[in-house]
């Protein structure tokens, strides 16, 4: 008999349901199969012209139709699969009826290209400034667009649609954003607010400008051939990380609730934490302390020691900061310890869902946790000699797995952590 | 619904800061001077026919003293840091590294300001023929500049206020437009009183001065055109003229200011939100009366500030939920301060706060009969927030016993 409540006295907060969509596919069995088995989600792409771009692949999801096609219409698409399919294995609830509040990381929402281009094409004539456009938008013609391109329109369609109770909230913590949308569960079934929450995490947004906004930034990788060998996580030839769509969709439960439903719990979510890096807006801090901090405030909030970690999936983005910063932090946090803890990055494969990957990642590691086998990272022919990680190479690995952390960290000092387990403490 | 009100055994959370920075002025004085005097700054020309009430001008330097770092923002990201820096300066924690080490952060953001000359030059020139396919890729990898990306990134005004004020705890980034704003007070709120949090800095901030801001919101015709009216007149001339503004509050548990020795403005003792459906008329007329509900009881003396946008139906909706509670005074914050979007909740908790400590609701400002004077102090204050299209929220504040 496992006490409902943990070692802080707060409710125990678990999981029952998850769903999952990226470059690899749709569900869980589908892009389990493939992650162990190394299989890669990046190819080149074929949505939009990529000539002039640095970078011409990415894991785009190109399996999922869209009409009118918007990167914001995919990201809702894929999150409306991802939570069917996560309700499907919890059964809660009745049909547009889930009794609980909705956390959604989306990528911030703008009006895209091809809107912009229609609306220009509508001028009508060769020489026009930014107010023609503003004064042929009005009307009625383009009411869908002001319908589509709000904030908050991809998360009131999931409310609608699943029946989610109260107020969504729409959240961005950058690419810890999928980390973040947990936290916020966890923290309202923690509080009593609630016995559960649904948490999903999106982002369909490869698209020319977002592509060319990340290498403007040198963050995105050029290795374009061949296209499934171009994300390298600690690898020494590593180059950038490769931008991917996909979505992943958690359904949390206070274990009291689950337990009192018969309902299967598939893991438990046993510490998170947060810390922000003030250093700039878009490294981090030179002596990693925040992220350090991060980690430690996510083992205290598990109620955990080091020791008691056997896996880290990593944030593992394969930019040349990104990795040698986390090993540096991961190492000062677990020492001695680290060598014999196998960790691994899932971007490898499936590239970085950017808004998604928390979500994406912690599901990955619940699944790792049932399975008992860790998901290798692909590429890993040249390591890099100065990130001394056990990195789970190019194969993947059965181990004794029964407690993860899951890293997530972001543009604009955002760091998250998730500590992960199979059964509560 | 979700709801944070003030449970048994949870902690009083007192507003021990506030920071304005907006159409009327910046600082707490000039703010409630304009308003008393019923001043209203509103640009009739440069956007015309477009009105919007544009940023009274502030010295960036005074709260984000390092140039580079003004470089890096887009004009929303320096308005909210100011406002930001004004409220940590307003709680006295400002520079206090052993607190700022440790708050937490929920910002209601929007985002994606564009560079309107990139995007005209990439339209006209494919208006005259440029029709390559890697047109468009050529032109925005040599036009855009590389910092522009991180203007348009939400989570990057709770970023700029992180790194010129030097913050650490944790960041959160809410968006979904007016609620938003709702949402980032409601979370804060729940975690300080449910003990997870001791003190937080929730805020927003709008550049309402933005064409493209324009383009979106006439998409669905929501602009307000050719004359300037208050909110409650527009009902034959809908529509909301967007305004600048930055609205911070420093939120703390009366645990935490009383062992700093901090005095609050008020306390803020509950946040409530929910989505209507409004697929029929009077769907967001029943949700505000469920969320009216579900706030702790009212029973001193009450007003309402209202962030009615002047949008229709909304705003005929709320009149008539306003018609059902005529006892209670209503301020707009859309008439005097403009649509501030995801700041105008924020906005409205700090008059509610500033109105309380004052001892007075500042005057009506109105031709419809809305408004009312009000004798007294206020005691109580309900905030009200529904968005134009979607979300509504409501707040109260109270005066500290």
């Amino acid at each position: 008999m496992t006490a409902p409540r943990d070692k802080l006295g707060r409710p125990v907060v678990v999981v029952t349901g998850m769903g999952i969509m990226t470059s690899l596919g749709a569900g869980k069995a589908d892009n389990w199969a493939k992650l162990v088995a190394g299989e890669s989600g990046i190819r080149t792409i074929t949505r939009f012209p990529v000539d002039g771009l640095k970078t011409t692949m990415a894991g785009t999801v190109d399996f999922v139709s869209v009409d009118p096609f918007s990167s914001t219409g995919l990201s809702e698409r894929m999150a409306e699969l991802v939570t069917q399919e996560a309700l499907e294995q919890a059964g809660i609830g009745a049909k547009a009826d889930f009794p609980g509040p909705l956390f959604l990381a989306v990528a911030p929402v703008e009006v895209e290209w091809p809107q912009r281009r229609e609306l220009g094409r509508a001028v009508g004539k060769p020489d026009f400034t930014y107010d023609d456009l503003l004064r042929i938008s009005g009307g009625g013609k383009y009411s869908a667009y002001h319908h589509r391109f709000m904030f908050g329109s991809v998360a009131a369609h999931l409310a609608e649609t699943f029946g989610t109770k109260g107020s969504p909230i729409s959240l961005s913590t950058a690419c810890a954003s999928g980390a973040t949308s947990i936290q916020l569960g966890v923290e309202a079934i923690r509080r009593g607010e609630t016995d559960a929450a649904l948490c999903v995490a999106t982002d369909g947004t490869v698209n020319p400008e977002a592509m060319v906004r990340f290498s403007l930034l040198s963050a995105l990788s050029t290795q374009n051939d061949p296209p499934q060998a171009a994300s390298r996580p600690f690898s020494k030839n590593r180059d950038g990380f490769v931008m991917a769509e996909g979505a992943g969709a958690l359904v949390l439960e206070s274990y009291e609730a689950a337990t009192a439903r018969g309902a299967k719990i598939l893991g438990v979510i046993a510490g998170c934490g947060e810390l922000t890096d003030s250093f700039h807006r878009t490294r981090s801090s030179p002596d990693g302390k925040p992220i350090i901090g991060c980690m430690n405030k996510t083992l205290a909030d598990a109620g955990m020691t080091p020791d008691q970690i056997d896996h880290i999936n990593a944030h593992g983005t394969a930019t040349p900061e990104n990795d040698k910063m986390e090993y540096n932090t991961t190492s000062a946090v677990f020492g001695e310890l680290l060598q014999k803890i196998p960790v691994t990055s899932n971007k490898s494969m499936v590239g970085h869902t950017i808004s998604a990957a928390g979500a994406v990642e912690a599901i990955f590691s619940l699944l790792t946790l049932e399975h008992q086998r860790i998901p290798p990272t692909i590429n890993y022919d040249t390591p890099d000699p100065t990130i001394l990680f056990d990195v789970v190479g190019n194969k993947a690995r059965d181990a004794r797995v029964t407690a993860v952390m899951s890293n997530s960290f972001g543009f604009g000092g955002q760091n998250a952590s998730l500590i992960l387990t199979r059964e509560p403490a | 619904m979700t709801d944070t009100a003030s449970k048994r055994g949870q902690t009083e959370v007192w507003i021990t800061g506030i920071g304005l920075a907006t159409s009327l002025g910046e600082g707490l004085d000039a703010n409630w001077t304009a308003l008393q005097e019923k001043r209203i700054n509103v640009d009739e020309k440069g956007f015309a026919p477009y009105i919007v009430h544009p940023l009274m001008p502030v010295s960036f330097d005074a709260q984000i003293p390092k140039k580079g770092d003004q470089r890096q923002m887009e004009a929303w990201q320096r308005i909210g840091t100011y406002a930001a820096g004004l409220a940590l300066d307003s709680a006295g924690i400002k520079g206090n590294k052993d607190i700022l080490s440790k708050i937490d952060m929920v910002v209601a953001a929007g985002g994606g300001e564009r560079d309107l000359n990139v995007d005209t030059g990439v339209l006209t020139a494919e208006a005259k023929g440029a029709n390559a396919p890697g047109f468009l890729n050529e032109r925005l990898m040599s036009d855009l500049r590389p910092t522009l990306f991180l203007a348009q990134l939400s989570n990057l005004l709770a970023g700029n206020i992180a790194i010129v004020h030097g913050l650490g705890g944790t960041s959160r980034t809410f968006m979904g437009e007016e609620v938003a704003g709702a949402d980032a007070a409601r979370i804060a709120l729940s975690r300080i009183a449910s003990g997870e949090s001791d003190i937080a800095l929730v805020g927003g901030s709008h550049n309402g001065e933005r064409k493209d801001l324009l383009v979106l919101y006439e998409f669905g015709d929501f602009n307000l055109k050719d004359k300037f009216a208050p909110v409650w007149a527009r009902k034959d001339h809908p529509g909301f003229a967007l305004g600048s503004a930055g609205a911070f509050l420093v939120l703390e548990s009366k645990a935490h200011a009383e062992a700093r020795g901090a005095k609050p403005f008020a306390k803020l003792s509950s946040v409530v939100a929910d989505l209507a459906r409004r697929k029929q008329a009077g769907d967001m007329a029943a949700t505000l009366e469920q969320l009216w509900a579900k706030l702790p009881k009212r029973e001193g003396k009450g007003a309402i500030i209202t962030g009615a946008t002047g949008a229709e139906p909304a705003t005929s909706e709320e009149r008539g939920f306003l018609k059902a509670h005529a006892d209670f005074p209503v301020r707009s914050t859309g008439t005097m301060f403009g649509h501030t979007m995801e700041t105008q909740f924020p906005l409205g908790i700090a008059l509610a706060a500033l109105s309380i400590s004052r001892g007075a609701l500042f005057p009506p400002n109105d031709s419809t009969g809305t408004e009312i004077e009000m004798q007294g102090t206020p005691t109580q204050i309900v905030v009200v927030g529904a968005g134009h299209w979607r979300g509504e929220g409501m707040a109260l504040v109270e005066a500290v016993s």
